[in-house]
């Protein structure tokens, strides 16, 4: 099967280094537009490290990264970090409401977040309106991570980065942000690069995968490749993660 | 006063370098060099003064007003080492502060354009700013470090660089400018400030002594601002890249 899949981002020889440490190393690969890609590999791999390179939180110390065609650097910072979303791994939350949280993509743009739109956010991450006014400190690592995922939405990116973003849910609340995103995918063919731990969930909800160890790219393909790599390193990850 | 009658103001020294030899506070050596800088330092500025007092030559004056400027940049950049140009960002400052007071003070004809006056108030003064920078660069730095992650945040969220450290630079420049405006409220209640005690000592009029004190303390109320706000402007750039990236460690000491 011939796949014509157009390319949204593409690692051309990335490097990135701290202190002539080696964080990753050589990456070359691409990601499809309006496609779900996750990004697996264990903790330490350089995942996030990667991720933030996808909307220019850091730059590659060698090698390019090209978005549509064109080398990040051309974009103007923040235009680009508006179009190009993430949701952080850490879910940080600034002083304030949940509301005041949920708004800041607006306040940083000098424009306001109608109340009811605000509540229309949370509910589709599974909070109610009542959360509106809380304080975001006093929040669950879990309900952080919605809000988080909630905020990251609001600038309607056209390409939305996750990074581990179920990782303090429960069953029932992971099952409902996996059907939010697949429905940000498929009805607004919003292109969506997701870093899981998890395997199943990589399988479940990711048409292509990339398989990350030790600053290096392994493998990438069709998330099937997760069962059936024949790289001993994944094999043993996989069955590893999955026990 | 002699020096027969100043050198039994030493007994004032003997008794905390007994205490600490006897409580072994290991605190002998340091008041030992306290107290020696402290003489050679002050008899040398009474006499540097006494020179330029009877010289009123304008280049002395200057040349006094670098020394102290100098002198200040050296002694509060060691606490923002981590912030590129600080010296100079501090240095900066310190001259702006030193124009605009001196600038309303003899614009205005409030005080007389004598080295006599110049001075002390620029001594003053410079003083408090350096003291004002210091805190402002350690509360900071504090700052910072304890919120990279809100900070990266709202760049991710496409906010700009001075969104992104808004509320860590006011922070900061609220927390070093509150003391100066708390001390104010309590002055005079509690201690009289040391330049109004000195003057009411060397026998001038209370009145006149309170008056200058004000000056000194409106003054002070501007320095506060200024200092701590323009070393914040001058300081928040260097931490950021030109694509909006938070430079690695630039602030870790
Ligand atoms: N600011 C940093 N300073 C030093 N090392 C870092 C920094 N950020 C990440 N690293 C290192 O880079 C490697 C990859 O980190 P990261 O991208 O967070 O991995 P992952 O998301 O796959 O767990 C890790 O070894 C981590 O310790
Ligand atoms: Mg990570």
């Amino acid at each position: 099967m011939i796949s014509l899949n157009e390319v949204a981002i593409s690692f051309h020889n990335v490097c990135y280094e701290i202190d002539h440490l080696s964080i990753l190393n050589n990456i070359n690969g691409e990601f499809y537009k309006g496609k779900i890609t996750t990004l697996v590999g264990p903790s330490g791999a350089g995942k996030s490290t990667l991720l933030k390179m996808c909307n220019g939180l850091l730059s590659p110390t060698t090698g390019d990264i090209l978005i549509e065609n064109k080398p990040v650097h051309f974009y103007e910072p923040t235009t680009l970090r508006k179009s190009v979303g993430i949701a952080l791994q850490s879910a940080p939350i600034i002083r304030g409401t949940v509301f005041h949280n949920l708004s800041l993509p607006y306040t940083l743009q000098h424009k306001s977040l109608l109340e009811s739109d605000a509540i229309s956010f949370l509910e589709d991450v599974g909070l109610d309106h009542t959360f509106l006014q809380r304080q975001a400190e006093d929040l669950s690592g879990g309900q952080k991570q919605k809000v988080s995922i909630a905020r990251s939405l609001l600038n309607r990116p056209k390409i939305l980065l996750l990074d581990e973003i179920t990782s303090a849910l429960d069953p029932t609340s992971v099952y409902e942000i996996e059907q939010l995103i697949l429905n940000i995918n498929q009805k607004f063919g919003v292109t969506i690069i997701w870093i899981t731990h998890n395997i199943e969930q990589a399988k479940r909800i990711g048409h292509y995968t990339w398989i990350m160890m030790e600053g290096q790219l392994l493998e990438t393909g069709e998330s099937k490749i997760l069962s059936s790599s024949t790289n001993g390193k994944i094999q043993q990850f996989v069955s590893g993660v999955q026990q | 006063m002699t020096y027969t009658t100043l050198s039994l103001t030493l007994i004032f020294v003997l008794i905390p370098l007994l205490l600490s030899k006897t409580l072994k506070l290991n605190l002998e050596k340091d008041t030992v060099i306290a107290t020696i800088r402290s003489i050679i330092q002050l008899l040398a500025v009474g006499y540097v003064l006494k020179f330029v007092f009877d010289s009123e030559h304008i280049i002395y004056i200057l040349l006094m007003i670098t020394l102290m400027i100098g002198t200040a940049t050296l002694n509060a950049r060691k606490k923002g080492k981590a912030i590129k140009g600080i010296t100079w960002k501090v240095a900066f400052t310190l001259i702006v502060i030193e124009v605009i007071t001196q600038g309303i003070l003899l614009g205005f004809h409030i005080v007389p354009a004598t080295a006599q006056y110049i001075i002390p108030i620029s001594g003053m003064l410079i003083g408090n700013s350096m003291v004002l920078s210091i805190l402002f660069l350690n509360r900071f730095t504090a700052e910072i470090e304890a919120s990279r992650d809100e900070m990266e945040l709202i760049l991710s969220l496409g906010g700009t660089p001075k969104q992104a450290i808004h509320t860590q630079l006011t922070n900061a420049i609220r927390a070093s400018m509150i003391p100066t405006i708390e001390s104010q409220k309590t002055i005079g209640l509690v201690q009289l400030p040391g330049m109004m005690s000195g003057q009411i000592i060397g026998g001038a009029d209370p009145v006149q002594a309170v008056q200058f004190q004000l000056l000194i303390i409106f003054a002070l109320l501007t320095t506060a601002a200024i200092s701590s706000i323009l070393i914040g402007f001058l300081s928040y750039p260097t931490l950021f890249n030109e694509r909006m990236q938070i430079i690695k460690n630039s602030i870790s000491q």
